[in-house]
């Protein structure tokens, strides 16, 4: 009986030690979301989600176009699900939709493979987008490009002479006049002059300039150039209200120098203060119109010393590199990056020192405005700012690097100025090391102030592993309460720079391109019928116009002699969307797409003999398997 | 008996009635506007377009939706199967059914003028003659189309008749096939027409009298 007891007793014992030893083991549950993570995990994950989800079918509610950074490109998403829904090729070559193998995108992007898009900028009517244009900057070529946001296609690129590295660009005046290029590396001008980094403080330049926008066709030219000491011309933004007229761009590197095996990270970070550039862009354009400008390198550059009123100086806290107006126009905010503060300047105090020549300095020409007859206030943000932008309640946010958070705080006006820090109104971790930041509508008159997505930088352990190729992490904030709230995680493949967002209804674009719509012009070679299909050869060279519908191309075959020119247009008849068709010819390297009712046009040479299949692409219908044809070259 | 056809013919050579005549001029106003809107009108929805394709029949023209894209759209789907793509010559009816529409017309203004209740009765019987005959003609062409496939064809699959009126699943399609504003104009013609005929009827031959002429029938056999 006592044994029975005692063994009962000890097999209660094992049992519970088997369960508990079980429920430990079986403690390696799938990690919660957001759970040990580090910071900015969501606080309430169902109204996170119910906040981001976008049911099947249904459509967001902003456009976000980001730049792709040295991937050339512009990446498309909706927000707030931060679906990527397409990429537009920019400066690179875009098999997906043929940019870059025809000849027409061939030209723009002028040989080169790739570019390095940064800073896209809508076009705007009254300081509203307008949605009729995005324009964006390429860093490595010092190119600038137009995107027609009817087809979401590139239109334009232009590179403009004495541009290196256009990194401050491309910001728009509030009604599109113009947008900015700047110099970031200064190299000696005109490009191609040869002059050794010992004589960099002389000879080597800095060039702002500002492209005039024709206001129907949105064709851009250069407008003007302003020669400004070597120094790296940063980050931009176009003055709105009471700054408008104005172009701001910050720049490091006043130590004027690049010392060989010296480091610039060094050499560059030795001064308290750098600068923001101003450049009255109305005043420079009208000095150009008034040939006051030297011709270099086939452009109009002004000389500071003989265009007084046209440039300034403002001395901002070191190594700067965002410079953002606040929807008002009246604060214009810089962001030095190795300092902990955020600098507000006052657009009415800036104009009262040009006017009465507050000057403290002057360089090459170029008079620096006092620092304390400018500056409003400096807010303690936090540790490496970037960035700023605004909402529709009076808020900046400003993107810390260093810090890996969002600071937010209050714009002027301020009654208690004993403790700046007061201003500082909230704060949220990033994921991580967060460099721009775009807030709904953020560069308009009129932010949205809903949204805010910080583009991080390091997005590591964020996602699924994906090998040493870390993309980079884009983080939607809720920021229309007095906290912010993270809301979700996207991530992006290299790398965006900043983005601007829309709202969707500001944009309508086409998806088809109707025979005969009289906003398109007319393509020459457009064929629309099998019968006006034909292949005529002259001399050596043979020239096809050629369709492309469901399910066959007209015509089938092409017969061409070894090294003729050929030359073929290919019309996609579809008028219905969604109907897109490819042509490639195998071991050719040749890959178009046509979209329904476009004209696209290849030339090459015929330099390899054989036969060579060409067929669709872009899978079009239940028979696309038969798209197909020959290309025979004898 | 004779004396019955008698009685009616002579009936039927009386003048409309005022009230008549308005409503013969409404059903003539109703007409040529049957121009301007679609008769009928085809409608196709699959999964993939999810805002269908729409074919709109006028009087005068075939005319796809969105801009006329969704005729080439139903030509380019129909290829496959290796129907002969529907073009608006082809379809004779829209030269004959304008021309013809025109003419009642312009007899139906004659009867509002001139107009005996015996020209009423002749234009309900034409212009219902001409409805039946333009519903059978689309029909034998729509039919004619379903039927005469290429052998070729990428896809086989057996003749059939599109329907004129109702539902019918064609292949991943649903196609629906209803009167269009037109069609109901043209319907509001023959009831103006008849409410026309009517009234000047029970104006001009009061029950009374047609009580005595229903007697006078009865003596007569």
């Amino acid at each position: 009986m006592k044994l029975k007891g005692k063994l009962i007793g000890i097999l209660v014992a094992l049992v519970v030690v088997v369960t508990l030893v079980m429920a430990a083991s079986c403690g390696k549950k799938p990690q919660r979301r957001g759970a040990g993570r580090g910071g900015g995990g969501a606080s309430d994950t169902t109204s996170a989600a119910l906040a981001t989800y976008v049911a099947p079918g249904d459509l967001d509610e902003y456009y976000l176009f980001y730049s792709g950074g040295h991937s050339g490109q512009i990446f498309v998403a909706g927000m707030p699900s931060m679906r990527h829904i397409t990429t537009i090729p920019v400066f690179s070559p875009y098999p997906g939709t043929g940019y870059g193998f025809d000849d027409e995108s061939k030209e723009m992007l002028d040989g080169y493979t790739w570019g390095d898009s940064h800073h896209p900028a809508f076009s705007e009517t009254g300081g509203e987008y307008d949605g009729r244009w995005l324009f964006i900057n390429d860093n490595a070529q010092g190119r600038i490009a137009r995107i027609d946001l009817r087809d979401f296609k590139v239109k334009q690129i232009i590179s403009v002479p004495n541009i290196s590295a256009n990194h401050g660009s491309s910001f728009v005046s509030p009604n599109t006049e113009q947008v900015t290029m700047a110099t970031r590396m200064s190299v000696p001008i005109p490009l191609g002059t040869y002059a050794d980094v010992t004589e960099y403080a002389d000879v080597y330049k800095g060039v702002t300039a500002g492209i005039k926008v024709d206001p129907d066709s949105g064709e851009m030219s250069l407008g003007w150039q302003v020669l400004v000491p070597p120094f790296n011309y940063d980050l931009g933004d176009a003055g709105k209200g009471p700054s408008e007229g104005w172009f701001f761009w910050t720049c490091y590197n006043s130590e004027r120098e690049f010392i060989e095996g010296g480091k610039l990270e060094v050499t560059a970070s030795q001064r308290d203060k750098d600068y923001i550039l101003m450049v009255n862009w109305r005043l420079a354009q009208e000095a150009v119109d008034a040939g006051k400008a030297e011709m270099i390198g086939g452009a109009p550059v002004l000389m500071p010393e003989d265009n007084p009123g046209v440039v300034f100086f403002m001395p901002l806290a070191k190594s700067p590199h965002g410079v953002d107006v606040a929807p008002s126009g009246q604060w214009i905010i810089g962001s030095g990056k190795l300092s902990p503060t955020t600098t507000v300047f006052n657009m009415e105090k800036i104009q009262k020192a040009i006017d009465e020549q507050d000057f403290e300095d002057t360089i090459d020409g170029i008079p620096v405005l006092t620092y304390g007859s400018v500056r409003e206030a400096e807010i303690p943000v936090g540790l490496g700012p970037l960035h700023t932008q605004f909402d529709d309640r009076g808020n900046a946010y400003t993107s810390l690097f260093v810090e890996s958070a969002v600071a937010k705080w209050k714009l002027p006006p301020y009654e208690d100025t004993t403790d700046m820090s007061q201003y500082v109104l909230d704060k949220i971790p990033v994921s991580y090391n967060i460099g721009h930041l775009v807030t709904a509508e953020g560069d308009s008159i009129n932010p949205d102030g809903n949204y805010l997505v910080a583009l991080n930088k390091l997005s590591k352990g964020r996602h699924l592993s994906v090998g040493p190729s870390i993309p980079e992490s884009a983080q939607l904030i809720d920021i229309s309460g007095d906290k912010m709230r993270l809301l979700y995680d996207a991530f992006t493949e290299p790398e965006p720079h900043y983005a601007v967002t829309i709202k969707a209804d500001k944009l309508d674009p086409i998806e088809v391109y109707k025979k005969d719509d009289p906003q398109w012009p007319k393509n020459p070679n457009a064929v629309w019928t099998p019968e006006e299909t034909r292949v005529e050869r002259k001399g050596n060279k043979v020239e096809v116009w050629m369709i492309a519908v469901r399910s066959f191309f007209a015509p089938d075959v092409i017969r061409v002699n070894k090294g003729d020119e050929v030359v073929i247009h290919v019309t996609n008849i579809e008028q219905t969307r969604d109907e897109l068709h490819g042509l490639a010819i195998n071991n050719y390297d040749i890959n178009i797409v046509a979209d329904p009712g476009e004209t696209k046009t290849v030339s090459f040479t015929a330099d390899k003999s054989g036969v060579f299949a060409f067929y669709c692409t872009n899978f079009c219908s239940a028979l696309h398997q038969e798209m197909q044809g020959y290309m025979l070259v004898k | 008996m004779q004396d019955v056809f008698h009685d009616l013919t002579e009936k039927l050579d009386s003048p409309l009635t005022a009230l008549g005549r308005v409503l013969v001029l409404v059903a003539a106003i109703l007409l040529p506007l049957s121009f301007m809107t679609p008769l009928w009108h085809m409608d196709f929805w699959a999964q993939q377009y999810p805002e269908g394709l729409e074919l709109l029949i006028y009087s005068h023209a075939l005319i796809g939706g969105d801009d006329g894209n969704d005729l080439q759209e139903i030509n380019v789907l129909n290829h496959y199967i290796g129907m002969k793509e529907l073009k608006a010559e082809e379809f004779t009816e829209l030269k004959w059914i304008p021309l013809v529409l025109g003419a009642i017309t312009v007899l139906t203004f004659r009867s509002v003028v001139v107009g005996t209740l015996g020209s009423v009765l002749d234009l309900l019987v034409i212009s219902s003659y001409f409805g039946l005959f333009s519903l059978w003609s689309f029909w034998y062409k729509l039919s004619a189309y379903g039927h005469d496939l290429d052998p070729r064809a990428a896809v086989q699959v057996d003749p059939f008749t599109p329907p004129v009126f109702g539902h019918k699943m064609v292949g991943q399609f649903e196609v629906w096939s209803y009167p269009s504003p037109g069609a109901w104009l043209v319907v509001g013609f023959g009831v103006f027409l008849i409410a026309g005929f009517i009234v000047s009827w029970r104006q001009t031959f009061p029950k009374k009298a047609r009580g005595s002429s229903k007697r006078s029938v009865e003596e007569e056999s």
